[in-house]
Formats: C-alpha cells, sequence, structure tokens
C-alpha cells in the first residue's frame, strides 16, 4: 500500500489532475460570481454609508450581522430557508448568492471608508468651482476613493476565493471537494492535498501579482 | 409556496447542550489565539534574523497561511498527517489548522505594527543606556500592543467564526457539531441553524465588548 525506499510511485493520474482543475474552475466562477453580486451590493450600500450616515445605521447593523456569523452556518441556512420558501434555486446559485452578501458585507466598509478617507476641503473646493453633487462625487470622490478602497477589495476577492471552499456544506464540487473524492479513490491525502493547496496558492499569487500591477499604473499619475 | 411550521421549541430545548458547545467553541479559539499569538512573536523574530533558512521558513509559514483556505490547512492536519501516521482528533486538527492560520495573519500585522513604531525610538532607548531586551520590552513591546490591539480583536473574532469549521471534519462537541447532532436527529434545520447564528453573533459582540472595555482600561494615556 504505501511506497517504500525512495521510489516514487503514485496512483494520481491526468484524470485526476482534470478533475481538480475542473473544481478550480468552480471556485474561480463562484469567486467572480459572487464578488460581482457583492461589490455592486457594496459600492452602492458603501455609497450610502459614506454620504448619509445618520439614516443608514441600521443598514450598518443588519451587515453586521453577516460579518459576525461564520459563512458555513450561513450557507446552511439559506440552503434551508431555500427549501422552506420553495425557491427552485441550483446549489451554485445559492453559493453564489451566500457568499456575494457575505462579500457585500465586507465591501460595504470598505467602499465607505474610501468614500470617507476624501478630504472633506476638497470635496467642498469641487463644489465651488461649480460642479455638481453629482458630478462632486464622479470626478473627484470616485477617482480618489477607488485608489483607497482598491487594496482592501483585492484583499477581499482572495478571501472570498478562499471561502469558496466552504460550499461543499451544500454540495458542489469545487477544488478542495474535488480533492477529496480523488483522496477517498487513490488514499493519497497528503499529494493530493498539496496539489490542491498549490492551485490555491498559485490563484492567489496571479491575482495578487495582477492587482499589484494595476496599483502601480494608477500610481503613475499621482 | 409557504406551508412550512417553524417549530422553535426543537431548537429551544437544544439550546443547553448548544452553549455547552458554545464554551467549547470560545475555548478552542482562545485557546488558538495565545498559541497563535506566541507564534506570530516566534516569526516576527525569525523574519528580523539574518538567517535565511529561519526567514524563508517563517516566510513559507506566514504565505501558505494566508494564501489557501483555512478548510485546507485543517484538512492538511486531519488527513495529511494521517496518512503519515500520525492520526490527531477532529478537535486537535481544528485547534492546529486555525493556530496556523491565526499565527500567519498575526506575523503580518505585527510586522506592520512593529513598521509604525520608529526606529529611533529603539536607539534613544539604546543611548539612554538600556540593553536591547529593555528597549524592546519597556519602548517597543508596549506601543507595537497597541497598535496591535485592535488586529488582535478582529483575528479573534474571525477564530471564533473558524471553529465552525470543526464539523466538517467531524467534530461534534463545538456549537456546530453540536447544532449539526441535533439538525440530524430533528431535521429542524433552518430553527437549530438560526440559534446557532444567534449565539455566534452574541459571541463576536461579546469580544468585541470585551475588547472595547480592556483598551479603555488599558490605553488611557
Amino acid at each position: 500500500m504505501f511506497s517504500t525506499g525512495f521510489t516514487f510511485s503514485t496512483s494520481f493520474t491526468w484524470n485526476d489532475l482534470l478533475f481538480l482543475l475542473q473544481g478550480a474552475w468552480v471556485t474561480l466562477l463562484l469567486t467572480f460570481w459572487s464578488m460581482l453580486l457583492g461589490t455592486f451590493m457594496g459600492v452602492s450600500c458603501g455609497l450610502l454609508r459614506a454620504l448619509l450616515p445618520r439614516a443608514t445605521i441600521p443598514l450598518g447593523w443588519f451587515l453586521d450581522i453577516f460579518r459576525s456569523v461564520p459563512l458555513l452556518i450561513q450557507f446552511v441556512l439559506f440552503n434551508s430557508l431555500k427549501s422552506i420558501v420553495g425557491l427552485d434555486w441550483s446549489a451554485f446559485t445559492v453559493g453564489c448568492v451566500v457568499l456575494g452578501v457575505y462579500v457585500a458585507a465586507f465591501c460595504t466598509e470598505i467602499v465607505r471608508s474610501g468614500v470617507l478617507s476624501v478630504p472633506q476641503n476638497l470635496r467642498l473646493a469641487s463644489r465651488s468651482l461649480g460642479m455638481t453633487y453629482w458630478q462632486d462625487l464622479r470626478y473627484v470622490v470616485m477617482p480618489l476613493a477607488t485608489r483607497v478602497a482598491f487594496p482592501g477589495w483585492l484583499n477581499l476577492s482572495l478571501s472570498a476565493m478562499k471561502d469558496t471552499a466552504l460550499v461543499m456544506w451544500i454540495g458542489i464540487i469545487e477544488l478542495l471537494r474535488a480533492s477529496q473524492a480523488i483522496v477517498t479513490r487513490i488514499q493519497e491525502p497528503l499529494l493530493v492535498l498539496c496539489i490542491a493547496g498549490l492551485i490555491y496558492y498559485l490563484i492567489s499569487l496571479v491575482v495578487s501579482r495582477l492587482g499589484a500591477q494595476v496599483e502601480k499604473r494608477w500610481q503613475q499619475n499621482d | 409556496m409557504f406551508d412550512y411550521t417553524f417549530q422553535w421549541r426543537t431548537a429551544l430545548r437544544a439550546l443547553p447542550d448548544m452553549l455547552e458547545g458554545a464554551v467549547v467553541t470560545f475555548e478552542t479559539a482562545a485557546l488558538s489565539m495565545i498559541f497563535g499569538v506566541l507564534i506570530a512573536l516566534a516569526l516576527l523574530a525569525m523574519r528580523e534574523t539574518p538567517n535565511l533558512a529561519t526567514r524563508a521558513v517563517a516566510g513559507t509559514w506566514v504565505s501558505i497561511a494566508r494564501n489557501t483556505p483555512a478548510l485546507f490547512q485543517i484538512y492538511i492536519v486531519y488527513f495529511g498527517l494521517g496518512a503519515i501516521g500520525l492520526h490527531v482528533s477532529s478537535w486537535a486538527a481544528l485547534l492546529a489548522g486555525i493556530t496556523f492560520n491565526n499565527a500567519g495573519y498575526l506575523a503580518e500585522n505585527f510586522r506592520g505594527g512593529l513598521k509604525a513604531i520608529p526606529d529611533t525610538q529603539v536607539r534613544a532607548a539604546r543611548s539612554l543606556g538600556m540593553s536591547s531586551f529593555q528597549a524592546y520590552r519597556l519602548v517597543v513591546v508596549p506601543q507595537l500592543l497597541r497598535i496591535v490591539f485592535y488586529p488582535i480583536t478582529n483575528q479573534m473574532v474571525w477564530a471564533v467564526l473558524m471553529t465552525s469549521l470543526g464539523v466538517i471534519v467531524g467534530l461534534n462537541n463545538d456549537l456546530t457539531g453540536v447544532t449539526q447532532d441535533y439538525n440530524v436527529r430533528t431535521f429542524r434545520t433552518f430553527e437549530l441553524f438560526a440559534l446557532a447564528a444567534v449565539i455566534y453573533y452574541l459571541i463576536a459582540k461579546l469580544i468585541v465588548a470585551i475588547a472595547r472595555l480592556l483598551a479603555w482600561r488599558l490605553f488611557r494615556y
């Protein structure tokens, strides 16, 4: 059963690697859709939180719930709620929605602090130059806030990518679950898990490198 | 469309056991934080040494902890170590996995905190006749603690939330584990997990409140 000495033999085949890569693709898809959903909601909620701080305090409390309850439990809860209400959603959709709302809760704070980092004087100056409220938001606040919020957003997308591992609980075969399936067949957990880990690591590396490139390009104009 | 009757009584009957589970959850998280902070300090020291090998070890630890899912790290301990003949219980695997994760994140936070303390302060302390250790203990660490206090609190909340992953490797006495145990017996998934969510929320808020109180007491000056 075990390979002895220095010979390296494994039952890990190319098909298994392909299966893992398919899992990685599901992981990426989940990350993409949940980030899209989460960013969209997060930017709108974050802007609201920053521009109308008093009126949106309840929204802050509401989003705080998602940050204080384990994601695994959110998945289980929403999945059972789906059955109770009778929604005919696939597990993938449920995964995207729950992860998207979770991302939105964090994205809101990132966007809010980005918008608040724009000095009030700058906004007053742009208003006194004759810009309207929306022009001020669009041409002054947005570009500056984006630069501040971007690193946080990038970190968030990496953590969303890692959090997709939890969707296995509601029955989606993503990267980690795929590695589990292979482990049960060929009984070489360390090897298979290391390959899965390497794939996660590579995705993180590529995304953070790309992000660093973007940041560098933005800094040229500062 | 909506013909489901909620049965909160089932969930409430499970409450005493779940609260016991909550204690296990909290203890696990606290233990992982204590070990995590100690290892993070060690990693911080290792990264400052001129020795390339120790720096590489610390760097690898931090980057693996930060770039792979926490669940993967728990899996490596639980299934991976089992493969080389080191069988660990679910709880030990969970604790080791979270500690590994915490240490990596905290080490990065500490490094940021250390950077925020001007180098000149250490030199000033040394020129006042303090030894290197004294300078660190009396000048750097108190300030570092103040800077990293908030990240540590955050990480503690994270640790509590991460303990919920134990159920995936078969842990059955922490909050999520107990809840899942009741769930497979009664199939009142929504009610039970909603209650668990409330308890997790309260634990998280409790930690934040205690941290605020501590910060108010500790950092008055």
